[in-house]
């Protein structure tokens, strides 16, 4: 006698209302987001579309924006040296916001007393919550003094490098005083997510670095910063990306120039938001579409970065 | 209460021990060089272990007993001032390694580390690093330079009871290996810095129990060389490993010791009716 093969039955996770009703909710809490940030970029899309259909590829690597008022002259908008700009801002800015980031997290984790730990954290959260204007003011105060004698000292011992090499003496309007504001700007959250980060390595793996007789150092080394390697990048990126869309830094202390530069501490120089800053109040209905069309591409690099970053971040809790 | 061996407090004090002090029966030479000498414990106000004076002998396994809460894990973290790190922890009391007080001022504590080495409850090599350098690692740590990296991997891994198992993956990751194979990782680092006593503290309760086998047999091997001093909840796994046994007790206030004997006789016949009842399981 043969025996009949298995049939398989068919199964089904039956919801209640109540699960229906709320997970109608909470999807729609995520869509909405979802939705919002679909219809910005469609609307600079389609705002924009006739300039990229226009001037191509020029648009991005054309180095002459001229818009006329008057009829007859040709507008021309290309954004490269605004493009560049933006990065090398955003460099500067970073080069001085990761190693500070990073230390700083380290000695509230790791050093600081309890109380002050307490407080300190407080304060830095607080910080990373403060609108980026008043960070812009407050470091336009400060950094157009100490940043110019910064700039000035690398500009008179190392400006036999390239980037540092100078013909003007007025360090003041440079990228590299800008880059410094955008620091003080974005170490308040790069250090908060470092040092959460910081804050969740195992105990017992730090632990453990003592038992061995290693000191406090020997386990930041071994352990702490290994285990916060990629929040900490993924900290910085999110830096990263509130630098490349800030535009009152880079709008009060820049002077607009249109021309691909590396110089850092020459007076020239821009970024894309201070680019639509600076010509928004006053462009003409054709220019107005450019500066769209920019704020499309200022938006997917801004969208592109944060991606990593909350790519990175996922990866570093997951292990 | 200063401790001293067994005979001599019966010679001159012409009395068993008290509950608080207890000295393990041993011949003098075989004395580990490791002792507590009335040590409390507290977490802020909250008074966790008192007046627990011990001698350790040497190259044992000696097991701490006692339920949850009766001080056996803090006492352990005492022994090699693993206990400061915990913010408002306190000691009071004498802590010797061979006649030194490891909380005198001006004593290394990572020195003090370096010869009373731990290992962790739950199995925990570094995530970063390869099985290799999971070994060396205390090495590096303590900047210890050595002249034959291989020969001390091998010897470590070896004396772990993991070295068959992993010889041909020395540089796949700690964190590939089974929860069990972890922790003989975690026991082979420690090993490598060359310990005298090394602390366990409760190293086989997050393991199965086939994993737990492996690790009691590896303990008993080391004990041919040094002294182990494991901290378990685990009544039969203490009668398997311990050659001696000391016996924890908090009775609402502070932990303390009760009795501290052999193993066999903390098991068959000891002094303190509450150690018999322990060891029985009727309570804990």
């Amino acid at each position: 006698m043969t025996i009949a093969p298995p049939i398989k039955r068919e199964m089904h996770v039956v919801h209640s209302r109540g699960d229906k009703v709320f997970r109608g909710i909470v999807t729609a809490g995520a869509m909405t987001s979802l939705i919002i940030l679909g219809l910005i970029g469609a609307f600079l899309f389609g705002r924009g579309a006739q300039v990229f259909s226009q001037y191509g590829l020029k648009f991005i690597t054309g180095t002459n924006w001229s818009a006329s008022t008057e009829p007859g002259i040709a507008n021309e908008f290309g954004m490269g040296p605004m493009l560049v700009g933006t990065i090398i801002v955003s460099i500067i800015a970073l080069t001085f916001t990761v190693p500070m980031s990073i230390a700083g997290a380290l000695f509230i984790e790791f050093y600081a007393q309890p109380r002050v730990k307490k407080i300190l954290t407080a304060l830095l959260d607080l910080a990373a919550a403060i609108p980026s204007l008043i960070f812009g003011l407050w470091g336009i105060q400060v950094f157009t003094n100490i940043g110019q004698r910064w700039a000035s000292l690398l500009g008179n011992r190392l400006g036999f490098i390239p980037i540092f090499n100078t013909i003007s003496d007025n360090y003041g309007r440079s990228p590299f005083v800008a880059g410094c504001v955008l620091a003080s700007l974005i170490v308040p959250i790069t250090t908060s997510v470092a040092r959460e980060v910081y804050s969740r390595t195992p105990r017992e793996l730090i632990d453990t670095c003592y038992a061995l007789g290693g000191t406090k150092w020997g386990a930041i080394k071994t352990v702490v910063l290994p285990f916060g390697k990629s929040g900490v990048v993924g900290g910085a990126m999110l830096g990263l990306g509130r630098a490349l869309g800030e535009t009152v830094a880079v709008y009060l202390v820049l002077n607009l120039n249109f021309r691909y530069t590396f110089k850092i501490l020459e007076s020239e120089g821009g970024n894309v938001a201070s680019l639509i800053a600076t010509r928004f109040g006053e462009a003409s209905t054709e220019e107005l579409t450019a500066l769209i069309a920019a704020g499309f591409v200022l938006f997917l690099m801004t969208l592109g970065v944060n991606m990593i970053a909350s790519a990175i971040v996922t990866r570093t809790t997951r292990t | 209460m200063k401790a001293s061996t067994v005979s001599q407090r019966i010679e001159s004090e012409g009395k068993i021990m008290s509950n608080t002090s207890a000295v393990l029966e041993m011949p003098e030479q075989s004395f580990a060089g490791l002792e507590t000498r009335g040590v409390h414990a507290w977490f802020g106000n909250h008074h966790a272990l008192s007046d627990v004076s011990l001698q350790f002998p040497a190259r044992t396994v000696t097991g701490l007993i006692g339920p949850s809460g009766c001080g056996k894990s803090t006492f352990l973290r005492l022994l090699n001032r693993m206990h400061e790190f915990i913010p408002s922890a306190a000691m009071a009391g004498e802590v010797l390694l061979h006649g030194q007080d490891i909380y005198g001022e001006g004593v290394d504590a990572a020195a003090i580390r370096l010869k009373v080495g731990m290992v962790f409850q739950k199995p925990n090599p570094f995530p970063a690093m390869t099985i290799r350098e999971n070994v060396v690692s205390g090495l590096k740590l303590a900047h210890i330079k050595i002249d034959n990296e291989d020969d001390l991997v091998e010897n470590c891994l070896s004396r772990a009871g993991l070295w068959k198992e992993v010889k041909d993956r020395l540089n796949a990751s700690g964190g590939s290996l089974s929860g069990g194979q972890q922790q003989r990782l975690c026991i082979a680092r420690s090993l490598a810095v060359e310990p005298e006593v090394l602390l366990m503290d409760e190293p086989c309760s997050a393991l199965d129990p086939g994993s737990t086998l492996r690790i009691e047999e590896t303990i008993k091997e080391l004990a041919e060389k040094i002294t182990v001093v494991i901290v378990t909840h685990n009544m039969q796994q203490a009668s398997r490993v311990s050659d001696y046994c000391a016996f924890f007790l908090s009775d609402g206030g502070p932990g303390a010791l009760v009795e501290a004997d052999q193993t066999r006789k903390m098991f068959t016949n000891p002094n303190d009716s509450r150690t018999a009842d322990y060891v029985q399981g009727k309570f804990g």
